[in-house]
């Protein structure tokens, strides 16, 4: 099996270069990773990165590199750091820090923020007990064995002090190679006094009383507002005329400028100036704009699906992800084979801030003010679109009105910098208008699959072929994150993950085909789970397909597959898939007790099974759902009743953080599969708000209960795997409700009537 | 020119134009940042404030219409933000990315005052246009059935009282 670049990996590579430096430092302790960088290891002077802080009274200040936008991340993180530190957790705050070069890569994706926190953070945690023990007991004059740490007090040999007692009388000059922070011990999980404990998320408040600022407010003395034309097509428009006769009668108004973008990210945007948002957002209204466009603006959603269905024909399209010797042969001498194909429509992230963005010049350095989940992403964007170094650009943080991956790609904050740069650098709040942000979306790509597996005579799967083609927002904006495949060729990861199942069904092949004309025609996103919330469609329909082909019960057959044998034990995944598909199989057998599965339910109802890994194989989040639905048999009407979800997340960090974004996933996974999808026409999304774009409300919300298994393992990451595990469930609830098989999301109603007369 | 209107129990002088959408007079000419832009037409309730208690889309109320209206926002609903929908917010841990919660607690304040003891239907019906894209609905509605039995009749804020510590404490 391939194994993936992941950032881990990259994080990995720049931490082992780093020591680890307790020193005393101003007014507070400061617990750094030392990075020898290149321009100045020759003078042997190490740049400190800070990751928290103690001040004399004792205050811990975590900071946190992670976007806040819903998970409640940085109590999560802060919480790690006060289990090794042993910190009082009322005495712990946290801050999320603006860009800056020292913090490494700055990305809030992937549910990888906890993963990929917590040994770093734990063995942070660890280094600053120590050093803080050490110093503690020679400022008591007690051995430092004698001494322990607790609630942010050193006690040993019948006295104490505190933690900020020792910062503020002691010299703390310990340091730690990297060798030795890679070796610090971490804490069983029974000595556990945080980690897996309620506490309340410290975001919350200000989100109940208007104080949270997100990007939208944020506000400079002077600036001035714009809301662009945003141009027919994402990639080929070029600006022929702007007429802004009419716009000059808007009070308010300033002016329009077609901005040059040596990024390439805005090409053919027109901003509209004007004193208040309310005066751009008329005078846009006004502006004509004549666009010279390329062939993308005759694009059709169903030009896209038959694209993709063309280049999956050709066996030598795509990256080979699985390329096991034997599936042609296994097919060739099959009993039985099963073939199907698997689409799902194009959606939109519709995070309800709309983009925007504030950005001015200030002594030198441009200011982006903004909400963001890529830092380091956008950052070379912004220095080639500004033309400056990227130490002269930086990007100022704020919450995030919904990032569900939108916000990873940072083409916004371009926008209203080079809008800024048009008029000399001086503030400029750019915001979009819900049509404007979902015409700019980068949306989850439309997506087509074939799924083939062949059967021995017994009914056993003897080799499986999945291909998979969609627009890939990798290879569009992060092409050094795609590894190559088996036979060479480099492939998206994320818009191929859960393709490459546990299962064990022979040989098997997985290939990854980017759709061309989609990445030329938009600008896919990464969308909550990316490729996983449309392979895992097919893998898991597909499973159940093939399950009563063969006669058997869907769970029964799932669970004879996953005997993590093999590629399947979870030894080639790294540490946090130890125990491999035995933990999948073991929250499926979790789910049928939950979910009371087998029992009798009234007629048009039905249940329907789903399990996949959630995000990746090195970060699998073992999830299993039952969905209960109703299919009205006149109108194809489906209702979702009932969602039980299992999950084994390993550790669960904030036990109430992790339950809500369980439901908050699931919820995703239900609306993606029946409520939300459009298609492109003319080369543009055609619902572009809420009047035709209707994602799931209150009234849609079933029954729902989310399980977790308890485990001693690492954890990994929940904010996107339930979104993968539903609409699967759904699917094949539909199925044991009315026969009904249905192949394509968004499932629309008229298409379970269709399906239910071929039934 | 220059108008006059009542928002959280002051008198604010405002000047943007008559069309302008008193969202972005709340929000960029009186400062006051917690009512949020979602849709721009009144369909996903970001942007609720009460007027006269009722609440409103504020994205589709054109200032000219607001008239002596009293006009209350998030900041406005109680002083310390303690409003008993705040505060069972915070017990519920409802909010997630929380740019929709100002709507959503202007909202179900101004059910629970219509409506003190909403049946489940009820609450589906008032609060279904108001969005949530994190999908918070599950505490959304706990905390609105935890708001209706604290500010409902005293026996429902006594069997509500032990189980609010217990949140508290934890």
């Amino acid at each position: 099996m391939n194994r993936h670049l992941t950032p881990t990996d990259l994080q990995a590579g720049a931490t082992s270069r780093r020591g680890f430096l307790i020193a005393a430092a101003g007014t507070g302790l400061l617990f750094s990773f030392t990075g020898a960088g290149p321009a100045n290891a020759a003078a042997g002077a190490f740049e400190p990165t800070i990751w928290y802080g103690i001040a004399p009274d004792g205050v811990v200040t975590v900071h946190v590199i992670r976007a806040e936008m819903g998970q409640h991340v940085g109590t999560a993180i802060a919480r790690i750091v006060a289990e090794e530190l042993e910190a009082d957790w009322s005495k712990v705050k946290f801050d999320h820090v603006d860009s800056a070069a020292k913090w490494g890569l700055m990305v809030t994706g992937g549910s990888w923020s906890v993963w990929q926190s917590f040994p770093l953070m734990s063995q942070a945690g660890a280094a600053g007990r120590i050093a803080l023990i050490e110093e503690g007991a020679r400022l008591m004059g007690v051995p430092a064995a004698s001494c322990t740490a607790r609630n942010s007090v050193v006690s040993g040999g019948g006295k104490s002090i505190t933690y900020g007692q020792i910062v503020s009388k002691g010299e703390l000059k310990r340091t730690f190679t990297a060798e030795q922070l890679a070796k610090m011990p971490i804490k069983p999980p029974a000595e556990r006094r945080l980690i897996g404990k309620p506490a309340q998320a410290r975001d919350i408040p200000a989100k109940t009383n208007g104080t949270a600022r997100y990007g939208i407010d944020a506000e400079v003395p002077g600036m001035v507002f714009a809301r662009p034309k945003v141009p027919p097509t994402r990639n080929d428009s070029k600006v022929v005329s702007i007429d802004d006769s009419a716009a000059k009668a808007v009070p308010g108004y300033l002016q329009s400028i077609a901005l040059e973008d040596p990024s390439a990210n805005v090409p053919g945007w027109v901003m509209v100036y004007a004193k208040s948002f309310w005066a751009a957002n008329k005078a846009a209204d006004l502006v004509k704009v004549t666009w010279n466009s390329g062939d993308s603006a005759k694009v059709s959603e169903a030009d896209l699906q038959s694209h993709a269905a063309a280049l999956i024909a050709d066996p030598k399209s795509g990256g080979t992800v699985v390329d096991d010797k034997g599936v042609d042969a296994a097919f060739a001498g099959a009993a039985k084979t099963l073939s199907a194909t698997y689409t799902t429509s194009t959606a939109l992230h519709f995070q309800m801030e709309p983009i925007n963005a504030l950005a001015f010049e200030k002594d030198g350095v441009f200011e982006i003010h903004t909400g963001n989940q890529w830092q380091s992403l956008v950052l070379p964007w912004l220095a080639k679109a500004l033309g400056r170094p990227e130490d002269k650009i930086v990007m100022r943080t704020y919450l995030l009105g919904g990032g569900f991956g939108r916000r990873l790609n940072g083409d916004y904050a371009v926008a209203a910098a080079l809008a800024s740069k048009a008029i000399g650098g001086k503030p400029v709040k750019m915001v979009c208008t819900r049509p404007d942000d979902s015409r700019f979306d980068s949306p989850r790509s439309a997506s087509t699959q074939v799924v083939k597996m062949a059967f021995g005579p017994d009914g056993k799967p003897t080799a499986m072929d999945h291909a998979a083609c969609a627009g890939w927002p990798t290879e569009v904006m992060a092409p050094f994150f795609m590894p190559k495949g088996e036979n060479g060729v480099a492939f998206d990861p994320f818009a191929i993950n859960g393709a490459n199942h546990w299962y064990n069904v022979g040989p098997q092949r997985v290939r990854a085909i980017s759709n061309d004309l989609a990445n030329k025609t938009f600008r896919p996103g990464w969308l909550r789970s990316v490729g996983p919330g449309w392979t895992n469609w097919a893998v898991e329909s597909f499973m159940d397909e093939a399950a009563h082909a063969s006669g058997k019960d869907p769970l029964a057959f799932r669970l004879s597959l996953l005997d993590a044998s093999g590629r399947n034990s979870g030894k080639a995944d790294g540490l946090t898939a130890n125990g491999g598909a035995s933990r999948q199989a073991a929250v499926l057998k979790r789910l049928k007790v939950a979910a009371g599965l087998g029992k009798k339910l009234p007629a048009n109802t039905g249940v329907g099974i789903a399990t996949t890994f959630g995000q990746e194989r090195d970060m699998p989040t073992w999830s299993a759902c039952a969905a209960q639905v109703h299919v009205d048999p006149a109108s194809g009407k489906v209702t979702v009743e009932r969602l039980t979800l299992v999950v084994d997340c390993g550790a669960v960090v904030s036990p109430d953080g992790a339950r809500s974004q369980m439901e908050g996933a699931a919820l995703w996974g239900m609306s993606l599969a029946l409520f939300e999808g459009t298609e492109f026409k003319d080369g543009q999304v055609k619902d572009t708000n809420l009047s035709t774009y209707t994602p799931l409300r209150m009234a849609d919300v079933p029954q729902i209960e989310v399980i977790f298994i308890e485990s001693p393992e690492p954890p990994v990451g929940l904010g996107e795997p339930a979104t993968t595990v539903v609409g699967p469930a759904i699917g094949n609830a539909i199925f044991a409700a009315s026969g009904a098989r249905v192949r394509d999301l968004p499932i629309r109603p008229k298409a379970v009537l269709a399906a239910m007369k071929k039934a | 020119m220059s108008r006059t209107i009542h928002l959280n129990g002051r008198a604010v002088s405002v000047d943007s134009p008559d069309d302008t959408p008193l969202l972005w007079v709340i929000r960029d000419e009186v400062g006051l940042k917690g009512s949020k832009f979602g849709c721009g037409i009144g369909a996903c309730g970001a942007c609720t404030v009460h007027i006269n208690g009722k609440a409103t889309r504020s994205c589709v109320t054109p200032l000219s219409a607001v008239g002596d209206a009293k006009v209350t926002t998030i900041e406005g609903l109680d002083p310390a933000g303690a409003h008993p929908v705040q505060k069972a917010w915070i017990e519920e841990q409802a909010p997630q990315c929380g740019y929709c919660q100002s709507g959503q607690i202007m909202q179900a304040a101004a059910l629970l005052a219509a409506t003190p003891k909403p049946t489940d239907a009820e609450i589906d019906k008032a609060m279904n246009g108001n969005l949530c894209r994190c999908m918070a609905y599950v505490r959304i509605k706990k905390a609105i059935k935890r708001a209706a039995g604290e500010t409902g009749a005293p026996k429902a804020a006594a069997k509500a009282a032990p189980k609010a510590k217990a949140g508290a404490s934890a």
